[in-house]
């Protein structure tokens, strides 16, 4: 299982490499949605320090959702599902890959718009180790449900609109938990930051336990 | 001697509609059997129900000892399936595409190398990515693609479709090398010429039926075997899937 997930994650990462996806597109579109808030909440600097947290995930989010579709249609086009349920690959490798390579995307995402909410919104960045941990958590959980939703609406006439529609909601606790845990590493509120980190580290656990398990039946049915 | 496919009476549906409506179909080891019929007569049906890609709900379906109505997953890892599309990622090159289905399933270095030599891929071609290959070249790839996983029973819809004359000799030598070598190839097929010459066997399809059942014949270098049944009925239904891909 682990040779076929390094085997997919390995394939998923070079395909982005060389379509540019992710650097051309996604990361522009989760800079730009940073930039809107900034003009947005501008007039008012104490609405932006506090949002911070809040709207760093937000923007995660939305190119998170853009970098799910993109993981999800690669298996789509040419005839590639057909062949992928003809292989050899265990489908709890095909999905621990893929979650592999949305979440790598992703971190090089978080990256950036940590830089970004540090230039635009003047954020001082404190708590990195409850910063790091957060993000690595909510990473893997939003690859890991972001790529079960994903198989699950694969092959639907209006998969690019229902994902968003189906993904967002469930991922809620997760945006809500690594706000939190932000806001408590950056000093903005008295909340136990590793309390919400640890209720996203279990998200991130059930969806990656249930996706290896639902994997095979949905690469099934889609 | 045990058959590699033996379908008796086999339904298939493709939502609800029956693609296959009592097929009867035998195949041999070693043999070379061409399926033959109009379009929506259900041959790339049949051919998806052997590779275990669609469900079986009523008759006998074995393929390489798999009863496909028990389990069909089974047997994927032990089919080769050359459909219309290519099943080729653009973004990755002809070298990069044919490693990967080989390793996906299972194949040995040495046989992704060989696969990619003999079909004359291990040159300029193999760092070009596969969205600038032509249609016969991406045909290529996804025959080394199957190649490499060295299958026992190889699935090729129209394999002859896209292809220069050069290609299509290159296509049919590696038919004759893969029985010689104990593969079993079912084919689907409208160049009758080429096709029928390549053949041991012949089976009719009309309408998800065969209204000749074949008998089975074990003598693979036996080419006169060849059973012609009916033609498809004037306005028989055309299976979504079929449709969809234009041809059957």
């Amino acid at each position: 299982m682990w040779r076929d997930a390094a085997l997919v994650a390995q394939r998923d990462l070079r395909i982005e490499l060389r379509s540019r996806v992710a650097t051309n597109q996604v990361a522009p579109f989760a800079v730009l949605v940073l930039v809107l808030f900034a003009f947005a909440l501008d007039p008012d600097r104490g609405v932006l320090d506090r949002a911070t947290p809040g709207l760093y995930w937000i923007a995660v989010l939305l190119a998170a959702l853009l970098a799910v579709t993109r993981s999800t249609s690669l298996d789509e086009a040419g005839g590639t599902r057909d062949a992928l349920r003809l292989s050899a690959l265990e489908p709890a490798g095909i999905f621990l890959g893929k979650v592999v390579a949305v979440a790598g995307q992703l971190l090089a995402l978080e990256l950036l718009l940590a830089l970004g909410v540090a230039v635009l919104y003047d954020a001082e960045l404190s708590g990195f180790g409850l910063l790091a941990t957060t993000c690595a958590a909510a990473t893997v959980a939003v690859a890991a449900s972001g790529v079960l939703y994903g198989a699950l609406v694969a092959g639907l006439r209006a998969r690019d609109t229902l994902l968003p529609l189906l993904l967002l909601p469930v991922l809620a606790p997760v945006l809500i938990a690594a706000t939190r845990a932000f806001e408590a590493a950056l000093g903005t509120s008295a909340t136990d930051g590793w309390a919400w980190c640890g209720l996203i580290a279990g998200f991130a656990v059930v969806y990656l336990v249930v996706g290896s398990s639902a994997y095979g039946a949905l690469l099934e049915d889609s | 001697m045990e058959l590699v496919v033996h379908f008796r009476a086999a339904v298939a549906l493709l939502g609800r509609f029956p693609a296959l409506a009592g097929v009867d179909l035998d195949v041999a080891p070693g043999q070379v059997v061409l399926l033959r019929g109009p379009n929506g007569a259900g041959k790339t049906t049949v051919l998806r129900a052997c590779a275990g890609l669609v469900p079986v709900v009523a008759g006998d379906a074995v393929v390489l000892g798999c009863d496909l109505r028990r389990d069909r997953r089974r047997v994927r890892s032990r089919v080769g399936l050359l459909g219309h599309s290519t099943g080729l990622y653009d973004d990755l090159t002809v070298g990069e595409n044919v490693r990967f289905w080989g390793r996906a399933g299972r194949a040995r270095t040495e046989d992704i190398d060989a696969a990619l030599a003999l079909l004359g891929l291990d040159g300029r071609l193999r760092d070009v990515p596969a969205r600038q290959l032509s249609a016969g070249q991406r045909r290529r790839t996804s025959f080394a693609c199957l190649l490499a996983r060295r299958p026992e029973l190889w699935l090729l819809d129209e394999p002859h479709a896209g292809l220069d004359r050069e290609a299509r000799d290159q296509v049919d030598a590696l038919v004759r090398q893969a029985t010689s070598q104990g593969a079993t190839v079912l084919f689907a097929s409208h160049e009758l010429d080429r096709a029928e010459a390549l053949a041991d066997h012949t089976v009719e399809l009309a309408g998800g039926t065969t209204p000749t059942a074949p008998a089975p014949d074990t003598t693979s270098s036996d080419r006169s075997g060849s059973e012609r049944g009916t033609t498809a009925p004037a306005g028989a239904p055309v299976p979504e899937e079929e449709a969809a891909a234009g041809v059957a």
